[in-house]
């Protein structure tokens, strides 16, 4: 198909490469080096989306990843991409674009009844609407969400490679158009390490657009030859298709870079499809450029209607010209340029001056080109809804509040309009950088940061090209000497002969035939959420003065674009609706990501496996071919039980819960945490640690500890064991294992840096299985025969090192189901190989594994506790019925001086006791309430909660820990439980030993 | 996304890091001597200012050690690191509270 806009020659398009590309279903052409909007421009396709709100037609307003309209859906299946901006993707053979937004079609699209009905579809609709009754907001949601929406974010999982990557350097500059390459070469030739990132396919900015010569050469040449002279620097590296995204503490940039999508989906490749970096810069450089402001007119939605920049970035870079009949609206002269090189280019240009009497060469070269100039006039309505046919235009009034004179029609398809330029501030204001107003320019331009950057050329408000080389050329300078490096080798300055710039004149909201609001002429703001400037009116009307409501409110400034087109004009209109200045209003805060960054290239390789890694144990494949069930335990993989096939849980931990204490049961205990304590000052530091005296423990023996905090809340227990002479191993919880060695540290270090001992994390060093049950000592017979195992020689609390199974073994006589018990440690490489002899040895004896689950029921049989379940940091040992471990003896203790403070000591505190059930079947879910009288609904006063509620088959019912107020005087006392269900169990407060009351059978 | 300086392995990102909060709180030894209040000054009170903050942090991914920092709360900058038991860091002149002769460092003279 031919390509009827497309100029015979001219442009960075590559003629000799022909691309094919579809677009809503439809074949068409374009070349290599063109965007998919150059390409649809070229292919004269102008209707290329529906807005957001009101379904109105929309087509292509800028050139670059400002663009709030040109949205398409990208590609297909499990590579496609919502809201990609047509004027940013560049086109490959094959592409497949949709627009978005529309059904059935973009040309007739159902959704458009919203325009007709926009009068009932204000600014605020939903909020005043949907807000009553609040019962119904489900349902309302669930309508609105299927309504709004831009594209479709894919269903499968993403199949292509990202990659991240770290790097740092001296100088890292954002932007390669004049000023930024300007920087890069005052910062490369110094030597600084220099990393020069651009979002566009090539370096240049609005050199490739612009004819101005540099050093009397073509301005492409000059970007030519820079980039050539910076490419052979080994100190720089060049970045072009990369988007910094976002601007952190200390000079931290992140920057998308965008490898292979200009390539098409790549098939069987290493290569990522995109780079995520995380750049340190010692200094910065912002050179972002500037965005042209649109001019607020009625229509001035209308596809059709672009930005002037835009229009000249088509003509000159891409060897297209969208119409033949074209409107230059403008209140600056930079829009000149525009209609003479569309005029140069063939068209019927009329040049719409909102200034009645511009006076500058520019102007001059148009009228010599044959350009009709209508001056102090505006263009105040267009004929066409999906295309434009006509160009409304009328005399404006000395104060552009109304219209002086008549309006008459031009033949026009196209309106290119300029209300100034916007510098790029957001990066800036992303380092927390602040604004100042600018009068002249009539903008916001860049004031004081905290961090070490500069800002340089249009984004510092500086928009002549000879003041965006020499500014560039100095924050390069500058930026490489204050990270080190001799600047006095940045190069001669640049040779530019140009104009200086004319005077402007804003009228922030271009009068119409009729008053703002009335009729049906439309004046957009953000184009993208369908902001018109009577919604601010209205936002104003009904009080939502302040810049930050006026955002929520009409939603202006909160599409995918951020707003970089609407938020200044939407500032103005609002300022002088409240007869304000512009800075007295505000400006809203400048939030990553500049633009939409993909999901996968910030996740990079961290997804699937690697999202996040596990721990296991040395005996971990062991649990995985005996078919375990695994809980997470912090990062650990703990096997939860064993199934037998056609058990469930609760079969499956009966089972082991029985057999366990009838004969012998084993478990993984690996994950427990374990610290090596060693010194002569090591038993000064435990007695300090936990709250029982430590000093007695003999070489060999183990002693249970609660430690608290210095609020006196228990955080964590475990035992610890004299090993030798100034040598200790504690044992911690699985979770806690880090908190107590940090815990450990932060008081050796920093309060008792006196105190001579070391302190050595050994969980990962030794595997742990534990043998428990009548039976255990049977099995340690048979894999430790050298050892000592009778009951006077190794009693219960006592450790003795020894070889089991062949293996060198620490052994710990310890227990936390309240049966005979051993500890086996051995070196973690040796955990396998002990497991699978304990399993062997024990057979004769019907050694049975089993999970956290059973060692979970069989510890609350014992009414032993699990800090974190049955405390959660509000609980002291008296709280706990534990006032055997708070030594009176010792002067001081972590936490001691808390648990005499008034509301610790106060009686009728939460305390751990025994919850029995009415129902002996019936377990209590953990969290449920205790209350002593049932409300028909809630809120109840509650007493206390459940902390852990089992089936305990040895004590042949239903058993439950529980902290209730005052809990320890109301043994014998029952209350309610109420449930979601409806249910209301009574239960019986008891003490928390369910089972061998006399704790023999530990002992034996 | 800090870049913080430790005092023995040098520049290290943030994320090495972990902060806990005011620095030179020194822990009573007197405590039994000590009202609820005192004693609860001690436990539960901080400083939270907007400015200049003396704090201790760990390099918990690199030595593992503590040290204390003085950190501008408001631009994040980390105006001096020094090691536990060191003597205190003099502010820099601009960071000096123009009220009082004082340089802003803590009063306490014992290191935490």
């Amino acid at each position: 198909m031919a390509q009827k806009n497309r100029l015979p020659d001219g442009g960075r398009i590559d003629r000799t490469k022909p691309v094919r590309f579809q677009f809503n279903g439809k074949r068409y052409d374009g070349f290599s080096g063109d965007t998919l909007a150059a390409a649809l421009l070229a292919n004269g396709v102008s209707l290329v989306g529906r807005s957001f709100k009101y379904h109105r037609p929309r087509g292509i307003m800028t050139a670059g990843s400002e663009e709030p309209n040109a949205l398409v859906q990208l590609g297909t299946g499990a590579r496609t991409e919502p809201n990609i901006r047509a004027t940013q993707a560049e086109l490959f053979d094959g592409l497949s674009a949709d627009s978005q937004n529309c059904w059935p079609s973009v040309g007739f699209d159902i959704g458009a009844i919203n325009s007709v009905m926009s009068k009932y579809l204000p600014a605020g609709f939903y909020y005043k609407t949907f807000m009553w009754p609040a019962s119904l907001w489900m349902t309302y949601e669930h309508v609105i969400r299927n309504a709004a929406g831009l594209g479709k974010g894919p269903t499968e999982s993403d199949p292509d490679r990202y990659a991240q990557h770290h790097t740092a350097c001296d100088v890292l500059i954002v932007g390669g158009g004049p000023s930024g390459l300007a920087a890069a070469l005052a910062a490369g030739r110094s030597g600084a390490r220099t990393i020069l990132v651009d979002e566009q396919s090539e370096f240049g900015g609005w050199l490739l657009t612009d004819d101005t010569e540099i050093d009397g050469m073509a301005p492409t040449d000059w970007v030519a030859n820079t980039v050539k002279e910076l490419a052979g620097l080994d100190n720089v590296t060049l970045l072009p298709r990369t988007t910094v995204s976002a601007y952190f503490d200390h000079n931290f940039l992140t920057a998308a870079q965008r490898v292979t999508d200009h390539l098409g989906p790549q098939e069987n490749t290493k290569t990522p499809r995109q780079r995520f970096w995380k750049i340190r810069a010692k200094q910065v450089v912002l050179a972002q450029g500037s965005l042209e402001r649109p001019i607020v007119f009625a229509d001035n939605d209308r596809p059709g209607v672009m930005l002037a920049g835009a229009l000249r970035t088509y003509i000159n870079r891409y060897g297209v010209l969208p119409g033949r009949e074209i409107v230059v609206f403008t209140n600056n002269d930079s829009a000149y340029r525009t209609a003479i090189d569309a005029k140069n280019a063939g068209a019927v240009v009329h040049l719409v001056d909102l200034r009645p009497d511009p006076d500058n060469p520019v102007v001059h070269q148009a009228r010599q080109a044959g350009i009709q100039i209508h001056e102090g006039s505006a263009v105040v309505g267009i004929k066409g809804a999906k295309s434009i046919h006509g160009v409304e235009i009328a005399p404006l009034s000395e104060d552009g509040k109304s219209l002086a004179g008549p309006t008459f029609v031009v033949s026009a398809s196209l309106v290119a309009m300029s209300s100034g330029w916007n510098p790029s501030v957001h990066l800036f204001s992303q380092s927390r950088g602040k604004l100042r107003f600018d009068d002249a320019l009539t903008t916001f331009v860049p004031d004081h940061t905290p961090q070490k950057t500069r800002s340089a050329g249009a984004c510092n408000g500086t928009f002549t090209l000879a003041g965006c080389l020499a500014e560039g050329m100095e924050a390069g300078a500058a930026a490489a000497k204050d990270a080190g490096f001799d600047s006095a080798i940045a190069g001669p300055s640049h040779v530019v002969k140009e104009d200086a710039p004319g005077s402007m004149r804003q009228v922030w909201t271009v009068p119409t035939v009729h008053p703002l609001g009335k009729g049906t002429r439309k004046h957009f703001l953000d184009h993208q959420n369908d902001v018109t400037a009577a919604d601010v009116h209205l936002a104003a009307r009904e009080g939502y003065l302040s810049v930050e409501h006026l955002k929520r409110y009409t939603t202006t400034g909160m599409g995918t674009d951020q707003g970089k087109t609407s938020n200044v004009n939407a500032l103005a209109i609002m300022s002088e609706i409240r007869s304000a200045s512009i800075p007295e209003v505000g400006t809203t805060t400048f939030r990553p990501p500049y633009t939409p960054t993909t999901y996968g290239a910030m996740a990079g390789q961290g997804v699937q496996e690697l999202f996040e890694q596990y721990r296991g144990t040395a005996m971990h494949d062991w649990h995985v071919n005996n078919g375990a069930v695994f809980e997470d335990v912090g990062d650990w993989k703990r096997a939860r039980y064993y199934p037998k096939p056609g058990e469930d849980m609760d079969e499956a931990v009966r089972r082991e819960c029985k057999q366990a204490r009838e004969t012998v049961g084993i478990m993984d205990a690996s994950t427990l945490g374990k610290i090596d304590i060693q010194g002569p000052d090591a038993a000064k530091l435990l007695n300090m640690v936990y709250t029982n005296a430590w000093s007695a423990l003999k070489p060999g023996r183990a002693r249970y500890g609660l430690m608290l905090n210095e609020h006196g809340m228990v955080f964590d227990d475990g035992v610890t064991t004299c090993i030798g002479e100034n040598h200790y191993h504690m044992t911690t919880t699985t979770g806690g294992a880090a908190r107590v060695l940090n815990w450990l540290e932060e008081w050796l270090q920093t309060e008792w840096p006196d105190m001579e001992v070391y302190c050595t994390s050994v969980t990962e060093e030794w595997a742990v299985a534990t043998l428990s049950g009548p039976k255990a000592r049977e099995v340690m017979e048979a894999v430790a025969p050298k050892m000592a195992l009778d009951p006077q020689t190794f009693p219960f609390m006592a450790m003795q090192e020894g070889e089991v199974a062949g293996l060198p073994a620490r052994v710990f006589r310890i227990s936390f189901t309240g049966d005979l018990s051993y500890e086996i440690n051995v070196p973690a490489r040796y955990g396998m190989a002990l497991w699978e002899a304990l399993m062997e040895a024990g057979r004769p004896h019907g050694i049975v594994p089993y999970g956290t689950e059973t060692m979970h029921v069989l510890r609350a049989e014992k009414g032993f506790i699990i800090v974190g379940q049955d405390s959660d940091g509000t609980v002291t040992p008296y709280d706990l019925d534990m006032d055997w471990i708070v030594s009176k003896k010792k002067d001081d203790f972590l936490g001691k001086r808390s648990l005499t403070r008034t509301d610790t000591a106060r009686p009728g505190r939460k305390q751990l006791v025994g919850l029995l059930t009415e129902d002996p079947n019936f377990v209590l879910p953990e969290g449920a309430h205790l209350v002593k009288e049932v409300k028909p609904k809630p809120p109840m006063d509650t007493i206390g909660h459940v902390t852990s509620s089992y089936f305990s088959p040895n004590a042949g019912r239903s058993i439950a820990l529980a902290l209730v107020k005052d809990g320890l005087n109301l043994k014998g006392s029952s209350f309610q439980v109420p449930l979601m269900s409806g249910h209301v169990e009574t239960v019986t407060i008891t003490d928390t030993i369910f089972f061998d009351k006399e704790g023999e059978r530990a002992r034996g | 996304m800090l870049q913080i300086t430790c005092p023995w392995c040098g520049e290290r990102e943030g994320i090495e890091f972990h902060c806990h909060g005011e620095a030179h709180i020194a822990r009573p030894e007197n405590s039994a001597e000590m009202s609820d209040a005192e004693w609860g000054d001690y436990v539960f009170f901080r400083k939270n200012p907007k400015g200049v903050h003396y704090e201790r942090w760990t390099h918990d991914a690199g030595c593992r050690r503590w040290f204390n920092a003085i950190r501008h709360t408001v631009s994040d900058e980390f105006i001096a690191v020094y090691k536990p038991g060191e003597a205190i860091p003099e502010l820099p002149e601009k960071y000096r509270d123009p009220a009082s002769n004082r340089t802003g460092a803590p009063q306490s003279k014992e290191t935490k």
